[in-house]
């Protein structure tokens, strides 16, 4: 137990601070890995609440691809960060405040959480016991069985945002040349037959 | 002390937050904001899982696995259109967007 | 036969009107130029009369350009040439005399049935209002009062619609003119032969519509329509009274039909009238407001600014209208509610002082004009303040004969005045006229019977009014009777000395005129002459003939009903019995002085005018410019009445209400709207928030209100 609340803790705390450097940090590659440091610590607590296959994803998908894709586009980008550090300071006390508002009012929804007794009745889909089933095991048995739909769907999701980010970046640049070989090979009648009409005896 | 579901609750809120106050508070760049949702979808997956494990319910972790999908999605379509954004207007400072005004 | 005598000049007014509405080509004018007389102005010039140009579509019109341009002169009174006249305007002329005529011989057969014969009658017509306890009847009441009025009125309208007919001859709007006029006699006669207030009203009301309509009946001169606006305007002060006066008599006796109020006055003596915590004696209180009303018809002081004014129309109006019928409707008014006023002395008294001050005021300022019409209109208002002291001291006989006399010379006068004016070209001024007695002899001859008659000679007419009027003032025994007797012989003075000197200046010396006008002067025609001579006939006869029956030793026989005065209260009595002798004489007397002083100044020492209103200058600047009352009428009532106008419409209608109205709420939508305009930033985290706030604050509703 004491370890558990150790390693709530740590990994809480990390989470924050990284949270507030991803904000705050001057530098866009640094927001940005102080983010994949986030992702980290909530993977660590993802584990310590038993749900390693969540953990797992998070960090194979959220770091490896999402984070690894933002660092690519601010590295592309090019961006002259020395002038981007002013101008926060004048919406930071109004924004602070809702801020505080919005927390306050989460925590006090959230944190007083009490779980009504007789919840455990009508679980959509009751944990298996962990000695039994690894978590993997179960989401795997829960989610291509009942929830086939919702994967599919999920997958034609992530199709269109392919196609989605393809289409909007690719760009057909100016004076390239490029073979097209359809084209070069292909013959059209018009273009290869030319019809004279020649009396007879005399040339073309 | 045993940490209970408020604890993590709590947590997840507090990201929420600064998810919230980083898409308003900067002026520096639209990048900031595009993790700033990450943070808050982040935050959100912490409580679906939160709740699956306390409420000893699968569905939540499901849940969490297609909003990961879906943020992934977003992510990618969003950096796509910053990037586009970026190459006709050559910043990505967040004054520069008011196109829009009224 | 009363309701055709009431009703005939209805009809030819309608007949009239149709055909100055919808009548055919009129003999139309082409120019239309003018300059009002003796004061120099210049309105527009020549435009084309509004009803020529829409009737207007024959041939005539080129021949109209000739004929105007002969009669162009600097100083016409109002200038409009027609051609000849037409079938409409003889029509209308016809039918409207002829109607007034049969009128007039009707009425003189009614008189004669009526009051030398003692049948006074009512004539229900029909009921009128009928609400609650209040019910008003349509009701001709020929008693002996009513049937002396038929006659003054018929007589002298009928004269002057057959005098209209040569005297507008020139003017294009014939059938309207004639119209107007016996819409007039009809009000007039209403007004005479009503059987109660609010039928009295309504004639009240009509003749004051027809006065503005004749006052302004040359519309286009801006003068005339000033003029008709204040004689409309002064006599509504005088309406509202009169309107107040007929609620508090119902409200006193529960009804407004004169035999109900008379029968009920004796028992209302004592009774007073409660508004807004005072108390005032009802009686007293109803008659002084029944009185303002005849200030305003009948030119008292106070309420006489209109009548000099008046004169902007033309002369036949100013003579039927202004001499001798509509002003002395308040006289006719106060006589027929004398059952009310001899329970109200107070009033009488007030009556008498009002008559007596206004008697010598108008005298007074009288003989400092210069227009011939004015002399006689502030000489008008003179004889009416006579009629209505004489009226105030209890002597309704002596101030309805004096009405009577004085309808045929004042008449008279201004019907001669017109013929001067003809004669010479319009001109009105009598610095500009002089030694044309010769010319114009018929005119000279009338106009000395009707200021023989005016100034109260022996034989004459106003002889024996006047005098009766005088000595019964002085009989009365009262202050206020003693006081109204002296202003009486001051005015008798005055009276005389302006008529001789209008006379003279008109008439004798040489002549100040243009000599082509001079050249130019004849007399009218036949058709103007005869009711010159038929009113000169009245003014010589019409005392003599009729005394015994109005004053004389018949008058209560003559009177039965009609008047009231009660015992001891009269004077007409006392004035036959116990006035000393030299009250008889006075009047002729002061009158024969007058004339001697006119001879004087006029004839023999003509620069001794002048020399005296040069003395005496400053008293003579406040006679001529009337008292200064107009000016002190603006001041008083015109100004602050603009001033609170416009005061009311910049700053009340224009900055509050429109403020706070139309324009303040577009004010507010306007700048509502730019306010909220400028949430559209552009900028998306702008919006993201306004989101999230949007989210804190329902979450917090929810958690406190939830």
């Amino acid at each position: 137990m004491i370890l558990q609340g150790i390693a709530f803790y740590v990994f809480a705390a990390l989470l924050v601070a990284s949270g507030v450097m991803v904000i705050s940090a001057r530098n866009p590659v640094h927001s940005v890995l102080y983010l994949i440091l986030a992702f980290f610590q909530a993977a660590g607590l993802c584990v310590l609440m038993g749900a390693e296959f969540i953990a797992m994803i998070l960090i194979i998908v959220y770091v490896g691809a999402v984070a690894v894709l933002f660092l690519f586009v601010v590295m592309m980008l090019d961006i002259n960060f020395r002038e981007l550090r002013q101008g926060a300071l004048e919406t930071l006390p109004l924004g602070a405040l809702i801020g505080l508002i919005l927390l306050a009012e989460l925590v006090a929804v959230l944190g007083g959480w009490i779980v009504a007794p007789g919840v455990a009745s009508i679980a959509g889909a009751p944990t298996p016991a962990l000695d039994q089933v690894t978590n993997t095991h179960a989401l795997g048995q829960l989610m291509y069985t009942q929830y086939v739909y919702l994967f599919q769907a999920s997958g034609i999701v992530l199709l269109i945002a392919m196609i989605g980010a393809i289409v909007l970046t690719l760009r057909q640049r100016a004076g390239v040349r490029k073979q097209n070989v359809g084209v070069q090979i292909a013959r059209h009648r018009d273009d290869v037959v030319v019809i004279r009409k020649v009396t007879t005896g005399e040339g073309v | 002390m045993e940490i209970g579901l408020g604890h993590y609750l709590t947590v997840s809120a507090i990201v929420f937050t600064l998810g919230v106050l980083g898409i308003f508070l900067n002026r520096k760049n639209v990048i900031i904001i595009l993790m700033s949702i990450e943070m808050m979808l982040l935050a959100v997956n912490l409580n679906l899982v939160a709740f699956s494990t306390f409420l000893h319910d699968l569905v939540g972790q499901i849940f969490a696995m297609i909003i990961l999908t879906v943020a992934a999605a977003e992510a990618a379509i969003g950096l796509a259109i910053l990037v586009v954004y970026f190459r006709n207007r050559g910043s990505i400072r967040v004054e520069d967007i008011n196109m829009m005004k009224g | 036969m009363e309701v055709l005598v009431v009703f005939l000049p209805l009809l030819a007014f309608l007949v009239a009107g149709s055909i100055a509405l919808f009548g055919g080509p009129k003999a139309a004018p082409v120019a239309a130029g003018h300059g009002s007389h003796g004061h120099g102005h210049d309105d527009h010039g020549h435009g084309h009369a509004q009803i020529a140009h829409a009737h207007d579509d024959h041939a005539h019109h080129i021949s109209h350009d000739e004929l105007d341009h002969a009669h162009d002169d600097a100083h016409d009174d109002h200038h409009v040439v027609a051609g000849p006249p037409t079938a409409g305007d003889r029509a209308a002329q016809f039918v409207t005399a002829g109607a007034v005529l049969v009128s007039a011989l009707l009425s003189w057969i009614l008189f004669f049935d009526v009051a030398v014969g003692g049948h006074p009658r009512t004539i229900e017509l029909m009921t009128w209002i009928q609400s609650g306890t209040l019910d008003v009847k349509w009701a001709l009441r020929v008693d002996q009062l009513t049937a002396v009025m038929l006659i003054v009125v018929n007589t002298v309208s009928a004269c002057v619609h057959v005098y209209s007919v040569g005297y507008m001859a020139e003017d294009p709007q014939k059938p309207r003119f004639m119209g107007y006029l016996s819409l007039f006699t009809f009000a007039m006669l209403m007004l005479v032969t009503a059987d109660n207030l609010v039928q009295l009203f309504f004639g009240w009301e009509g003749v004051g519509l027809a006065s503005y309509l004749l006052i302004n009946f040359w519309y286009e001169k801006p003068s005339a329509n000033a003029a008709a606006m204040k004689a409309f305007l002064v006599n509504r002060v005088g309406d509202f009274g009169f309107a107040l006066g007929i609620f508090a008599i119902f409200v006193l006796t529960g009804s407004v039909q004169f035999d109900a109020i008379f029968a009920k006055a004796p028992t209302l003596t004592g009774q007073s009238l409660h508004f807004l915590s005072w108390d005032f004696n009802g009686l007293t209180i109803a008659c002084l407001l029944l009185f303002m009303g005849a200030m305003g018809k009948s030119a008292q002081l106070g309420l006489h600014t209109w009548l000099p004014d008046a004169m902007e129309g033309p002369t036949p109006v100013s003579a039927l209208i202004h001499a001798a019928t509509m002003v002395t409707a308040g006289v006719f008014m106060v006589c027929r509610l004398s059952p009310v006023f001899e329970y109200a002395p107070t009033a009488l008294e007030v009556v008498t002082v009002v008559g007596g001050l206004t008697a010598f005021v108008a005298a007074t300022i009288g003989f400092t004009q210069f227009d011939i019409k004015r002399v006689i209109a502030y000489s008008t208002m003179s004889q009416l303040g006579y009629m209505f002291f004489a009226a105030g001291v209890s002597a309704y006989g002596a101030a309805m004969f004096h009405l009577f006399t004085h309808a045929f010379f004042k008449a008279l006068l201004f019907l001669g005045a017109g013929s001067v004016i003809h004669a010479l070209h319009h001109e009105q001024d009598m610095r500009k006229m002089g030694g044309v007695w010769r010319k114009i002899p018929f005119t000279y001859a009338v106009m000395w019977i009707g200021n023989l008659a005016l100034a109260g000679l022996p034989f004459f007419a106003g002889y024996y009014s006047k005098d009766m009027i005088l000595e019964a003032a002085f009989a009365s025994g009262s202050g206020v009777g003693r006081f109204a007797f002296a202003l009486g012989i001051a005015a008798a003075l005055l009276t005389a000395f302006y008529s001789w000197r209008l006379l003279f200046m008109t008439f004798h010396g040489t002549p100040r005129m243009d000599k082509e006008v001079y050249d130019h002067a004849h007399e009218s025609p036949v058709v103007m002459l005869v009711p010159l001579g038929v009113l000169a006939l009245g003014a010589l006869f019409a005392g003599v003939g009729f005394h015994q029956w109005f004053i004389g030793e018949a008058r209560a026989e003559f009177w039965g009903q009609a008047l009231l005065v009660l015992h001891g209260h009269d004077p007409v009595e006392a004035a036959h019995h116990h006035t000393p002798g030299w009250v008889s004489l006075a009047p002729l007397v002061v009158g024969l002085l007058g004339i001697a002083m006119a001879y004087i100044g006029y004839v023999q020492m003509p620069s001794l005018p002048g020399k005296i209103a040069g003395t005496f200058r400053g008293v003579h600047q406040f006679l001529y410019n009337k008292w200064y009352f107009d000016e002190l009428y603006d001041a008083m009532f015109v100004r602050p009445a603009k001033a609170l106008g416009f005061g009311l419409w910049k700053s009340g209608d224009g900055a509050v209400i429109d403020g706070v109205g139309p324009d303040g709420i577009a004010a507010v939508t306007r700048d509502v709207a730019a306010r909220a305009s400028r949430l559209q930033s552009g900028y998306v985290y702008h919006y993201a928030f306004a989101m999230v706030i949007g989210v804190v604050l329902f979450v917090a509703w929810l958690s406190v209100f939830g």
